[in-house]
């Protein structure tokens, strides 16, 4: 199932971050060989931006362990990509109301291509639903293939290093019918994906009991 | 025709002091149609600037019994940055409840939406709405304003950013990069986005990404209003 949770909220659920952080470990430093990430003493990849409460986006497998997940960030706030991708932005720092940062896109070992999907489609959900135009993201290579899988691929701004190496900053749009696409692909219903939204974040079609 | 959004930042270019924010605060009450507008803001000094439209006796009693611990919106937005709609947050406990009467005698409102917002340098700001309306009044309201109020929240925040707390001016924020330059003196010049971008070498996407941003920066409505600005400002020349 797909989560959203709040850094701060991840104390609720620790098995689930354990395993988030040690598959960031392994795709980041261990696959990816990205330099500037630090491993800590519990194996957890984790840098500057994730003492910063960002929302995780996270798939649970039914055994409670983390299955993909991605972080996101409003870029009014300090970002990856304004703190360290200016030279692949042609110099802008992406800084509006409307834009949320996404990064740490990451798979657990093993994961089907119906995880990374239902990430997509839950990236998409933020951003309608809360209001956004766009979202803007820092990506390895090997991600633009899974992207370009689902029909959703991102809009490229620049890109530094050269095949597996390479890494991009892209931009997404948000829509209904790519939604709906997204949805197809990863065999999640509409419904279900409003459900696990409205889980995380409330309904505002119910009143609340009151008084 | 002005549209509200265009009015507000009227308003909001006269702000030079904090009596000023409380009265723009008032003024987009009367602007949007609306019982109540609240902003509030922490520096990462940790600094409060508070501007509301609520009754002083409501708001001295929730400084007084200290409700900003167990106010189950501000719990719902604190450092955290989604959009909320009052229904969304959880009014199920006891103490909580109370709290909620209270606040309805208050006159607070039983509907209301919140825009958490955050700032450079771990500044916070909140910036809520309410009203009395029906469930379905609200929600077509709502529907309707709410990028306005997102917009509204950031720009007031902005500006309290400006007035200079211990944060500092986000001048670094105002300032626009030389690409965003280029795509406000192209479109000035009445070249179309499609065009702009082929000039520029970037994608329409990318484009359109760059006004955003420079409409934000700019504290502009759209984007005639973001290139006129930038005309005025000696930003950009065409």
């Amino acid at each position: 199932m797909l989560k959203y949770i709040y850094a701060e909220d991840l104390k609720t659920q620790p098995k689930l971050a354990d395993t988030m952080f040690r598959h960031r470990a392994l795709q980041f430093r261990d696959r990816l060989k990205w330099e500037s990430v630090t491993v800590d003493e519990n194996g957890h990849e984790r840098d500057e931006y994730d003492a910063m409460n960002p929302l995780y986006v996270i798939w649970q497998n039914a055994d409670g362990t983390h299955g993909g997940s991605m972080r996101v960030l409003p870029t009014t706030g300090q970002t990856m990509v304004n703190d360290h991708f200016l030279h692949l932005t042609n110099g802008v720092p992406i800084i509006s109301p409307f834009i949320w940062e996404s990064t740490r896109f990451c798979l657990a070992p093993g994961a089907t291509p119906k995880i990374a999907g239902a990430l997509m489609l839950a990236g998409m959900e933020i951003g309608l639903r809360f209001h956004l135009d766009h979202a803007v993201g820092v990506f390895d290579a090997r991600m633009v293939r899974v992207y370009r899988y689902h029909g959703w691929a991102p809009t490229v701004v620049g890109t530094e290093g050269a095949g597996r190496d390479a890494i991009s900053v892209g931009l997404w749009e948000f829509s209904e019918d790519v939604r709906a696409r997204l949805a197809e692909k990863a065999g999640i219903s509409l419904a279900l994906s409003e459900h696990w939204f409205e889980q995380s974040f409330g309904s505002a079609r119910v009143m609340a009991q009151s008084a | 025709m002005q549209t509200k959004m265009e009015r507000f930042l009227e308003l909001l270019s006269d702000v030079r002091d904090y009596q000023d924010v409380q009265k723009v605060v008032e003024a987009t009450r009367d602007l949007y149609g609306i019982e109540h507008v609240v902003y509030h803001s922490k520096s990462g000094a940790g600094e409060h600037s508070v501007a509301f439209t609520y009754a002083q006796n409501w708001a001295d009693r929730y400084v007084e019994k200290d409700y900003v611990r167990i106010d189950p919106v501000v719990q719902g937005c604190y450092e955290r940055f989604h959009p909320v709609d009052w229904k969304q947050v959880d009014w199920s406990s006891k103490t909580v409840r109370q709290f909620h009467r209270e606040a309805l005698e208050g006159g607070v409102g039983r509907q209301g939406f919140s825009v958490p917002i955050r700032g450079p340098h771990g500044q916070f700001a909140m910036f809520s709405i309410s009203d009395n309306c029906s469930d379905d009044q609200w929600a077509r309201y709502t529907d309707e304003h709410v990028r306005d109020m997102i917009l509204v929240g950031h720009y007031l925040n902005q500006k309290v950013l400006e007035l200079g707390s211990a944060d500092g001016p986000a001048e670094g924020q105002q300032a626009l990069s030389p690409r965003e330059i280029d795509v406000l003196t192209l479109l000035g010049l009445g070249y179309s986005r499609a065009q702009a971008a082929e000039s520029l070498n970037i994608s329409e996407h990318t484009l359109r990404v760059y006004i955003d941003t420079a409409r934000f920066k700019l504290g502009a409505a759209n984007t005639t209003h973001a290139v006129a600005k930038a005309l005025v400002r000696g930003l950009i020349t065409v």
